[in-house]
């Protein structure tokens, strides 16, 4: 038989949990083995599962061991990995919780935060801009100043108040719930190898979001149409998080 | 060039013994500085773009020679290898300048879907040339020689033509590259398929041997009840392993071994403690043996 169709045959198997054990495999009396693959199709799907366990320890205390586990098979049978890097695997296992029946949004989001702390943890390397580099920009040119985020950054506007679940998950061992209140916005940073979680304040998400999108400071902020706003005490906030790169100085008028 | 750089004074005098490299033993080795031969890492979990692993392999890498081990290049496919994967192989292997590089005789990715497991292949001609060409790619993209490892499996293929051992030898004899001789895998192997180990090790290849691991199994039985050992790292190695080994070092000589434990991982001391016993094995399988050879 050609290779090809062999391997054809065995991946096949491999994705089909009622499908016999390949035609061409043999076990020791001579004839395909049920078991024996069935060791094969048990090591894909337990190292898939383990992957997301490993991800997403909040949510799994959250979700309860059980109930994490049967998503987690649920979500490695329906979504196979594209590559062999493990630690990029189950971005979208968030939204596949999301769309699962009876699963609090919370959790969903929970685990969308986990998936933004790997993704943090992974990131490439560079240094974060300091409060005292901060200081030193002359005050004029801030205004039309445009930020550079740290690659490891990412933001997250959360429906629950998941970012306070997932840090009190963080100080003790108690099995982590569920909470009812209402959405939060989520800053995740790693300035140096730790990745922080800070949840923003009013009107921060929307800030930084436009920064993001190539905003000058004094643009950023006048879109929130909220004269109160300081884009200052906004600004040292993302900085002393470590969000910042750098800031390219506006040109004075 | 050489097979086992080892071999060839890039790294300490044998014995030469590692352990895996797991993130959970980092402070127990940065605090007691263990005297060991080297470390050796999964390739795939140095492909992200920076940050706490890159981090501690650095620090690692500092006291100690490496050895990259990769688990998701796929080399037994049928298709193509995947080029941007084997240049994500090579950019690791020259930014962590490992003394060895081994990958499997075995495939994960099967158009485009990766398994995440190592999956077994027939053995015949077509199969022999196939991954002897993958072997060549590697090696011409790598600059460098590389070992490849005898498989466990659980089951075999109705149209193999060749025994495993003489597949080995073959592709070491068509690409040059050396073998990584998994212990574990021959008992796991000889138990799942009725073989005699002590036989599989007198057909090995030994002369292309650049590396041993060893490793802890559980069992399980299949369909007809006979025993089915299971590849798991998560254990121990087993009585019987220790003794495969001890006959394979006073074949083969000093050879950098690997204890090998990724589930279940034990206190730092505990896989220590496997390696100083690999030593131990080493030293008495080297200086009892009537019958040493300088392999290579």
């Amino acid at each position: 038989m050609p290779f090809e169709t062999t391997i054809h045959a065995f991946a096949a198997a491999l994705g089909d949990p009622s499908a016999a054990p390949p035609a061409m495999t043999r076990g020791r009396m001579g004839a395909p083995d049920v078991r024996r693959f069935s060791v094969y199709r048990n090591n894909v799907a337990v190292g898939l599962i383990g992957v997301l366990e490993a991800r997403h320890p909040v949510s799994r205390r959250i979700a309860g061991d059980d109930l994490f586990r049967a998503m987690a098979r649920a979500f490695a049978h329906a979504h196979k990995p594209r590559s062999p890097i493990m630690i990029a695997y189950g971005e979208e296992f968030p939204e596949f919780l999301a769309g699962c029946d009876g699963v609090e949004p919370c959790l969903a989001d929970v685990a969308r935060l986990e998936n933004a702390w790997v993704e943090a943890y992974h990131a490439e390397d560079e240094a974060a801009a300091t409060v005292g580099e901060l200081a030193a920009l002359s005050p004029d040119c801030l205004p039309r100043a445009r930020i550079v985020f740290h690659p490891a950054v990412r933001l997250l506007r959360l429906s629950t108040p998941a970012a306070s679940v997932w840090a009190s998950a963080q100080r003790c061992d108690m099995p982590a719930a569920p909470i009812e209140g209402i959405g939060e916005d989520a800053l995740v940073t790693r300035p140096e190898c730790d990745v922080r979680v800070r949840i923003l304040p009013p009107l921060g998400y929307d800030f930084a979001l436009s920064l993001r999108e190539g905003a000058t400071l004094i643009e950023a902020a006048q879109a929130l149409n909220d004269p109160a706003f300081d884009f200052g005490t906004h600004l040292v906030g993302l900085v002393e998080s470590g969000a910042v790169a750098s800031i390219i100085p506006g040109q004075t008028p | 060039m050489p097979i086992a750089d080892f071999r060839h004074g890039a790294a300490p005098a044998p014995p030469s013994v590692g352990v895996g490299f797991k993130p959970e033993h980092f402070e127990a080795i940065v605090d007691t500085r263990p005297e060991l031969g080297f470390f050796e890492i999964h390739a795939e979990n140095y492909m992200g773009a920076g940050g706490a692993p890159h981090r501690r392999l650095d620090a690692i890498r500092e006291r100690y020679p490496l050895s990259l081990h990769g688990v998701g290049l796929s080399i037994g496919s049928p298709g193509p290898l995947d080029q941007t994967h084997l240049q994500r192989l090579a950019a690791v292997a020259k930014r962590v300048e490992p003394a060895l590089v081994s990958e499997h005789l075995a495939w994960s990715t099967h158009e485009g879907a990766f398994f995440n497991d190592l999956l077994p292949l027939p053995y015949t001609d077509e199969t022999l040339s196939r991954v002897s060409e993958h072997i060549d790619e590697v090696q011409n993209a790598l600059r460098r020689t590389m070992l490849l490892e005898n498989p466990s499996t659980y089951v075999v293929f109705a149209e193999s033509e060749w025994a495993e051992t003489d597949f080995l030898r073959e592709i070491a004899r068509r690409t040059g590259c050396g073998l990584l001789l998994d212990v574990n895998n021959v008992f796991v192997s000889a138990v799942n398929h009725g073989f005699d180990p002590d036989r599989y090790l007198a057909d090995f290849p030994l002369e292309a041997v650049g590396e041993i691991h060893l490793a802890g199994c559980s069992e399980d039985t299949d369909d007809a009840g006979l025993p089915l050992l299971i590849d798991a790292h998560n254990s121990p190695v087993r009585d019987a392993v220790w003794s495969l080994y001890a006959a394979a070092i006073r074949r083969l000589g000093p050879t950098p071994t690997l204890i090998e434990w990724d589930n279940d991982l034990p206190a730092w001391q505990t896989l220590l403690d496997e390696a100083r016993r690999a030593e131990r094995a080493i030293v008495q399988g080297t200086s009892k043996s009537p019958e040493r050879v300088d392999a290579v």
